[in-house]
Protein backbone atom coordinates (compact mmCIF):
# COMPACT_ATOMS: atom_id res chain seq x y z
CA UNK A 1 0.00 0.00 0.00
CA UNK A 2 1.42 3.00 -0.67
CA UNK A 3 0.62 6.92 0.49
CA UNK A 4 -0.67 7.35 -2.87
CA UNK A 5 -3.82 5.58 -1.63
CA UNK A 6 -4.10 6.89 1.61
CA UNK A 7 -7.21 9.26 2.36
CA UNK A 8 -7.80 11.49 4.87
CA UNK A 9 -8.35 8.99 8.10
CA UNK A 10 -5.00 7.63 7.16
CA UNK A 11 -3.34 10.70 7.45
CA UNK A 12 -5.14 11.46 10.67
CA UNK A 13 -4.00 7.99 11.97
CA UNK A 14 -0.45 8.83 11.28
CA UNK A 15 -0.57 12.37 12.85
CA UNK A 16 -1.93 10.37 16.38
CA UNK A 17 1.52 8.47 15.59
CA UNK A 18 3.21 11.67 16.24
CA UNK A 19 1.08 13.27 18.65
CA UNK A 20 1.13 10.01 21.19
CA UNK A 21 4.89 9.17 20.54
CA UNK A 22 6.17 12.88 20.84
CA UNK A 23 3.84 13.81 23.63
CA UNK A 24 5.30 10.97 25.82
CA UNK A 25 8.47 12.44 24.57
CA UNK A 26 7.70 15.30 25.65
CA UNK A 27 6.50 14.28 29.30
CA UNK A 28 10.00 12.33 29.65
CA UNK A 29 12.15 15.67 28.76
CA UNK A 30 9.81 17.80 30.90
CA UNK A 31 10.33 15.55 33.85
CA UNK A 32 14.34 15.48 33.44
CA UNK A 33 14.05 19.70 32.86
CA UNK A 34 11.61 20.38 35.82
CA UNK A 35 9.83 22.81 32.69
CA UNK A 36 6.79 22.09 30.68
CA UNK A 37 8.18 21.23 27.02
CA UNK A 38 5.60 21.92 24.41
CA UNK A 39 5.19 20.66 20.92
CA UNK A 40 3.83 21.55 18.08
CA UNK A 41 0.65 19.38 16.01
CA UNK A 42 1.96 17.08 14.29
CA UNK A 43 2.90 17.27 10.68
CA UNK A 44 2.69 14.22 7.82
CA UNK A 45 4.36 15.38 4.94
CA UNK A 46 4.71 13.91 1.91
CA UNK A 47 8.23 15.15 0.44
CA UNK A 48 11.16 15.45 -2.11
CA UNK A 49 14.04 14.08 -0.94
CA UNK A 50 15.55 17.37 -1.23
CA UNK A 51 12.14 18.78 0.64
CA UNK A 52 12.43 16.67 3.85
CA UNK A 53 16.31 18.00 3.74
CA UNK A 54 14.57 21.35 3.83
CA UNK A 55 12.91 20.34 6.83
CA UNK A 56 16.31 19.82 8.85
CA UNK A 57 17.04 23.14 7.47
CA UNK A 58 18.90 21.99 4.44
CA UNK A 59 21.01 19.38 3.38
CA UNK A 60 23.98 20.87 4.46
CA UNK A 61 22.83 22.51 7.72
CA UNK A 62 24.83 21.08 10.81
CA UNK A 63 22.36 19.31 13.16
CA UNK A 64 22.71 17.41 16.70
CA UNK A 65 20.82 14.04 15.31
CA UNK A 66 20.13 11.31 17.90
CA UNK A 67 19.38 8.33 15.60
CA UNK A 68 18.06 4.93 15.09
CA UNK A 69 16.44 2.26 13.26
CA UNK A 70 13.73 0.28 14.40
CA UNK A 71 12.28 -3.47 13.59
CA UNK A 72 10.01 -5.75 14.85
CA UNK A 73 6.51 -5.87 13.12
CA UNK A 74 7.46 -2.62 11.31
CA UNK A 75 10.46 -0.74 10.27
CA UNK A 76 11.62 2.42 10.19
CA UNK A 77 14.17 5.11 10.97
CA UNK A 78 13.72 7.62 13.64
CA UNK A 79 15.77 11.05 14.27
CA UNK A 80 15.70 13.01 16.95
CA UNK A 81 17.16 16.52 15.62
CA UNK A 82 18.81 19.68 17.90
CA UNK A 83 19.23 23.21 16.78
CA UNK A 84 22.70 23.00 18.20
CA UNK A 85 23.08 25.71 21.01
CA UNK A 86 19.89 23.85 22.27
CA UNK A 87 21.80 20.68 22.44
CA UNK A 88 24.39 22.30 24.70
CA UNK A 89 21.72 24.44 27.06
CA UNK A 90 20.35 20.78 27.99
CA UNK A 91 23.91 19.84 28.52
CA UNK A 92 24.78 22.60 30.32
CA UNK A 93 21.51 22.02 32.35
CA UNK A 94 22.16 18.03 33.04
CA UNK A 95 25.33 19.06 34.19
CA UNK A 96 23.75 22.14 36.52
CA UNK A 97 26.11 24.67 34.93
CA UNK A 98 24.84 28.04 34.10
CA UNK A 99 22.74 27.77 30.69
CA UNK A 100 24.47 30.21 28.18
CA UNK A 101 24.51 30.91 24.59
CA UNK A 102 27.87 29.13 23.99
CA UNK A 103 29.31 25.94 23.20
CA UNK A 104 31.80 23.78 25.42
CA UNK A 105 34.72 25.89 26.20
CA UNK A 106 37.23 22.76 25.39
CA UNK A 107 37.31 19.50 23.73
CA UNK A 108 36.66 17.75 26.77
CA UNK A 109 33.53 19.40 28.05
CA UNK A 110 32.36 18.71 24.06
CA UNK A 111 32.83 15.22 25.19
CA UNK A 112 30.78 15.26 28.47
CA UNK A 113 28.07 17.67 26.87
CA UNK A 114 27.77 15.52 23.61
CA UNK A 115 27.15 12.09 26.27
CA UNK A 116 24.41 14.47 28.01
CA UNK A 117 22.61 15.07 24.68
CA UNK A 118 23.23 11.50 23.69
CA UNK A 119 21.94 10.45 26.73
CA UNK A 120 18.31 12.64 26.44
CA UNK A 121 18.00 11.92 22.55
CA UNK A 122 18.18 7.99 23.80
CA UNK A 123 15.30 8.75 26.31
CA UNK A 124 13.24 10.65 24.19
CA UNK A 125 13.56 8.34 21.64
CA UNK A 126 13.09 5.56 23.60
CA UNK A 127 9.32 7.52 24.84
CA UNK A 128 8.60 7.43 21.23
CA UNK A 129 8.87 4.44 20.09
CA UNK A 130 7.35 3.04 23.20
CA UNK A 131 4.20 4.73 23.09
CA UNK A 132 4.10 3.89 19.74
CA UNK A 133 4.41 0.01 20.13
CA UNK A 134 1.79 0.36 23.08
CA UNK A 135 -0.38 2.46 21.21
CA UNK A 136 -0.38 -0.13 18.09
CA UNK A 137 0.37 -3.11 20.44
CA UNK A 138 2.78 -4.06 17.64
CA UNK A 139 6.72 -5.28 18.53
CA UNK A 140 9.04 -2.45 17.65
CA UNK A 141 12.44 -3.20 18.49
CA UNK A 142 14.79 -0.10 18.20
CA UNK A 143 18.59 -0.40 17.56
CA UNK A 144 21.24 1.65 19.73
CA UNK A 145 20.38 5.08 19.14
CA UNK A 146 23.63 6.96 17.67
CA UNK A 147 24.51 10.61 18.08
CA UNK A 148 25.47 12.52 14.93
CA UNK A 149 26.56 16.09 14.59
CA UNK A 150 26.74 16.42 10.58
CA UNK A 151 25.07 17.61 7.71
CA UNK A 152 21.08 17.04 8.06
CA UNK A 153 21.79 15.39 4.05
CA UNK A 154 24.18 12.49 5.06
CA UNK A 155 22.00 11.65 8.06
CA UNK A 156 18.87 12.12 6.83
CA UNK A 157 19.47 10.37 3.61
CA UNK A 158 19.41 6.87 5.70
CA UNK A 159 15.62 7.36 6.39
CA UNK A 160 15.03 7.60 2.43
CA UNK A 161 16.85 4.58 1.13
CA UNK A 162 13.46 1.83 1.38
CA UNK A 163 11.47 5.02 -0.01
CA UNK A 164 13.68 5.64 -2.80
CA UNK A 165 13.33 2.15 -4.14
CA UNK A 166 9.75 2.76 -4.70
CA UNK A 167 10.07 6.55 -5.69
CA UNK A 168 11.41 10.26 -5.18
CA UNK A 169 9.12 11.47 -2.35
CA UNK A 170 9.07 10.01 1.07
CA UNK A 171 6.21 10.15 3.82
CA UNK A 172 7.45 11.64 7.10
CA UNK A 173 5.75 12.07 10.41
CA UNK A 174 7.61 15.52 11.78
CA UNK A 175 6.78 16.83 15.71
CA UNK A 176 8.10 19.78 16.69
CA UNK A 177 9.17 20.83 20.28
CA UNK A 178 8.45 24.59 20.72
CA UNK A 179 10.07 26.99 22.74
CA UNK A 180 7.56 28.51 24.85
CA UNK A 181 9.39 31.77 25.79
CA UNK A 182 9.46 31.54 29.54
CA UNK A 183 11.90 28.40 29.87
CA UNK A 184 15.10 28.69 31.40
CA UNK A 185 15.96 26.04 29.22
CA UNK A 186 14.34 26.95 25.59
CA UNK A 187 14.10 23.10 23.33
CA UNK A 188 14.49 23.98 20.26
CA UNK A 189 14.31 19.94 18.62
CA UNK A 190 11.39 17.91 16.43
CA UNK A 191 11.13 14.37 15.52
CA UNK A 192 11.23 12.92 12.16
CA UNK A 193 9.47 9.09 11.46
CA UNK A 194 10.42 7.66 8.37
CA UNK A 195 8.64 3.89 8.18
CA UNK A 196 9.75 1.50 5.71
CA UNK A 197 6.56 2.17 2.13
CA UNK A 198 5.76 -1.38 3.78
CA UNK A 199 5.40 -0.92 7.11
CA UNK A 200 1.84 1.16 6.55
CA UNK A 201 -0.66 -0.95 6.21
CA UNK A 202 0.65 -3.16 9.25
CA UNK A 203 0.69 -0.22 11.12
CA UNK A 204 -3.39 0.56 10.21
CA UNK A 205 -4.62 -2.71 10.17
CA UNK A 206 -3.72 -2.49 13.83
CA UNK A 207 -5.04 -0.32 14.62
CA UNK A 208 -8.42 -1.14 12.81
CA UNK A 209 -7.87 1.12 9.67
CA UNK A 210 -8.59 -0.76 6.42
CA UNK A 211 -6.55 -0.28 3.38
CA UNK A 212 -9.79 2.20 2.16
CA UNK A 213 -9.45 4.02 5.02
CA UNK A 214 -12.58 2.63 7.01
CA UNK A 215 -12.84 2.09 10.54
CA UNK A 216 -13.23 -1.65 11.51
CA UNK A 217 -14.84 -1.56 14.70
CA UNK B 1 32.57 35.34 -18.29
CA UNK B 2 30.51 34.77 -15.02
CA UNK B 3 30.27 31.02 -13.89
CA UNK B 4 26.90 29.67 -13.36
CA UNK B 5 26.46 27.17 -9.95
CA UNK B 6 24.08 24.25 -11.01
CA UNK B 7 22.54 22.52 -7.94
CA UNK B 8 22.87 18.29 -8.29
CA UNK B 9 20.18 17.03 -5.77
CA UNK B 10 19.78 13.86 -3.83
CA UNK B 11 18.78 11.06 -6.62
CA UNK B 12 19.88 13.59 -9.59
CA UNK B 13 22.71 14.52 -12.23
CA UNK B 14 23.40 17.49 -14.17
CA UNK B 15 25.76 18.62 -16.65
CA UNK B 16 27.71 21.79 -16.98
CA UNK B 17 30.63 23.66 -19.22
CA UNK B 18 33.54 26.11 -18.46
CA UNK B 19 33.41 27.92 -16.75
CA UNK B 20 30.25 26.42 -14.75
CA UNK B 21 30.20 24.81 -11.32
CA UNK B 22 28.85 21.57 -10.06
CA UNK B 23 27.72 20.75 -6.16
CA UNK B 24 25.92 18.59 -4.48
CA UNK B 25 25.37 18.87 -0.70
CA UNK B 26 25.15 16.15 2.35
CA UNK B 27 26.69 12.78 0.90
CA UNK B 28 26.45 10.64 3.37
CA UNK B 29 26.59 7.01 2.05
CA UNK B 30 25.05 8.10 -1.02
CA UNK B 31 28.03 8.98 -3.53
CA UNK B 32 28.52 11.62 -5.60
CA UNK B 33 30.14 11.08 -8.87
CA UNK B 34 32.32 13.61 -11.26
CA UNK B 35 32.98 13.11 -14.90
CA UNK B 36 34.95 15.41 -16.68
CA UNK B 37 36.53 15.82 -20.41
CA UNK B 38 39.76 18.10 -19.58
CA UNK B 39 39.62 18.81 -23.87
CA UNK B 40 35.81 20.01 -23.61
CA UNK B 41 36.36 21.54 -20.04
CA UNK B 42 32.48 19.69 -19.73
CA UNK B 43 31.90 17.91 -16.16
CA UNK B 44 28.73 15.74 -14.97
CA UNK B 45 27.87 15.28 -11.41
CA UNK B 46 25.68 12.31 -10.03
CA UNK B 47 24.22 11.96 -6.56
CA UNK B 48 23.82 8.07 -6.36
CA UNK B 49 21.67 7.00 -3.64
CA UNK B 50 21.93 3.08 -3.82
CA UNK B 51 24.28 0.54 -6.09
CA UNK B 52 21.85 -0.86 -8.65
CA UNK B 53 18.45 -0.43 -10.30
CA UNK B 54 17.57 -4.28 -9.53
CA UNK B 55 16.63 -2.90 -6.09
CA UNK B 56 14.00 -0.78 -7.31
CA UNK B 57 10.49 -1.56 -6.54
CA UNK B 58 8.87 0.72 -9.28
CA UNK B 59 10.93 3.55 -9.42
CA UNK B 60 12.07 4.83 -12.49
CA UNK B 61 14.27 7.80 -11.75
CA UNK B 62 17.94 6.49 -13.39
CA UNK B 63 19.91 8.98 -11.50
CA UNK B 64 19.31 6.99 -8.38
CA UNK B 65 21.34 3.96 -9.26
CA UNK B 66 25.06 3.70 -9.89
CA UNK B 67 25.05 1.25 -12.74
CA UNK B 68 21.98 3.59 -14.81
CA UNK B 69 22.94 6.81 -13.38
CA UNK B 70 26.89 6.82 -15.12
CA UNK B 71 25.65 5.47 -18.32
CA UNK B 72 23.22 8.51 -18.59
CA UNK B 73 25.51 10.74 -17.40
CA UNK B 74 27.91 9.67 -19.79
CA UNK B 75 25.40 10.55 -22.65
CA UNK B 76 24.56 14.06 -21.67
CA UNK B 77 28.15 14.93 -21.30
CA UNK B 78 28.45 13.38 -24.93
CA UNK B 79 25.43 15.03 -26.22
CA UNK B 80 27.07 18.35 -24.71
CA UNK B 81 30.32 17.56 -26.99
CA UNK B 82 32.43 15.37 -24.39
CA UNK B 83 33.89 12.48 -25.89
CA UNK B 84 33.97 9.31 -22.96
CA UNK B 85 37.76 8.42 -24.20
CA UNK B 86 38.81 11.77 -22.65
CA UNK B 87 36.58 11.53 -19.45
CA UNK B 88 38.11 10.80 -15.64
CA UNK B 89 35.94 10.46 -12.48
CA UNK B 90 36.41 11.51 -9.46
CA UNK B 91 34.63 10.02 -6.26
CA UNK B 92 33.58 11.25 -3.16
CA UNK B 93 31.09 9.95 -0.62
CA UNK B 94 30.00 6.28 0.15
CA UNK B 95 30.07 6.74 4.11
CA UNK B 96 29.04 3.98 6.88
CA UNK B 97 27.40 7.19 9.23
CA UNK B 98 25.80 4.43 11.78
CA UNK B 99 26.84 1.52 13.12
CA UNK B 100 23.44 0.65 12.75
CA UNK B 101 22.12 -1.28 9.55
CA UNK B 102 19.09 -2.15 7.85
CA UNK B 103 19.42 -5.42 6.76
CA UNK B 104 18.03 -4.24 3.54
CA UNK B 105 21.23 -1.69 3.15
CA UNK B 106 23.93 -3.59 4.78
CA UNK B 107 27.11 -1.62 4.22
CA UNK B 108 25.32 0.52 1.85
CA UNK B 109 27.93 3.28 1.50
CA UNK B 110 30.57 0.67 0.43
CA UNK B 111 28.38 -0.85 -2.38
CA UNK B 112 27.90 2.15 -3.33
CA UNK B 113 31.14 3.32 -3.96
CA UNK B 114 31.89 -0.16 -5.47
CA UNK B 115 29.09 -0.01 -8.22
CA UNK B 116 30.49 3.04 -9.19
CA UNK B 117 33.69 1.55 -9.71
CA UNK B 118 32.43 -1.29 -11.97
CA UNK B 119 30.68 0.84 -13.65
CA UNK B 120 32.67 3.47 -14.82
CA UNK B 121 35.26 0.59 -15.46
CA UNK B 122 32.91 -0.81 -18.08
CA UNK B 123 32.60 2.58 -19.86
CA UNK B 124 36.34 2.76 -19.67
CA UNK B 125 36.76 5.61 -17.43
CA UNK B 126 39.52 5.87 -14.81
CA UNK B 127 38.85 6.78 -11.26
CA UNK B 128 41.67 9.33 -11.12
CA UNK B 129 40.92 10.33 -7.43
CA UNK B 130 38.52 9.75 -4.96
CA UNK B 131 37.65 10.44 -0.72
CA UNK B 132 35.26 7.55 0.08
CA UNK B 133 34.01 5.59 2.98
CA UNK B 134 35.03 6.91 6.88
CA UNK B 135 31.77 8.28 8.90
CA UNK B 136 31.12 11.54 8.04
CA UNK B 137 29.46 13.50 5.74
CA UNK B 138 30.75 15.49 2.35
CA UNK B 139 29.75 18.29 0.07
CA UNK B 140 31.29 18.32 -3.36
CA UNK B 141 32.10 20.94 -5.90
CA UNK B 142 33.52 20.40 -9.11
CA UNK B 143 34.76 23.15 -11.01
CA UNK B 144 34.80 22.71 -14.63
CA UNK B 145 37.36 25.43 -16.06
CA UNK B 146 40.28 22.84 -13.99
CA UNK B 147 38.66 19.91 -13.39
CA UNK B 148 39.14 19.99 -9.34
CA UNK B 149 36.63 18.62 -7.22
CA UNK B 150 36.26 20.30 -4.05
CA UNK B 151 35.47 18.16 -0.87
CA UNK B 152 34.00 19.59 2.07
CA UNK B 153 33.22 18.10 5.73
CA UNK B 154 32.16 19.16 8.97
CA UNK B 155 34.03 16.62 10.82
CA UNK B 156 37.29 15.79 8.78
CA UNK B 157 38.14 18.99 7.29
CA UNK B 158 38.34 19.86 3.42
CA UNK B 159 40.63 18.77 0.32
CA UNK B 160 41.14 18.89 -3.55
CA UNK B 161 40.47 15.84 -5.55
Amino acid sequence: MTWLKFNPLHMDVLKEIGNIGAGHAASSLSQILGQPVHMQIPEVRIVSFDELAELAGGAEQVVVATCLYFRGDVEGYMFFLLEERSAWQLAQFVYQQPITAKGPATEQDRELYLSAVQEIGNIVCSSYLSALADFTMLKISPSVPELAIDMAGAIISYGLLEAGKVGDRALVIETCFVDSNHNEIPVDGHFLLLPHPDSYSIIFAALGVSGHGKCSG
Amino acid sequence: MESVLVKVGMADLQVAQSPDRLRTTGLGSCVGVALYDPIAKIGGMAHVMLPNQALSRGDTNRAKYADTAIPLLIDKMEKMGAEPRRMVAKLAGGAQMFKFQSAHNLSIGRRNVEACHQQLRQANIPVVAEDTGGNFGRTIELDTVTGILYVRSVNAGSKKL
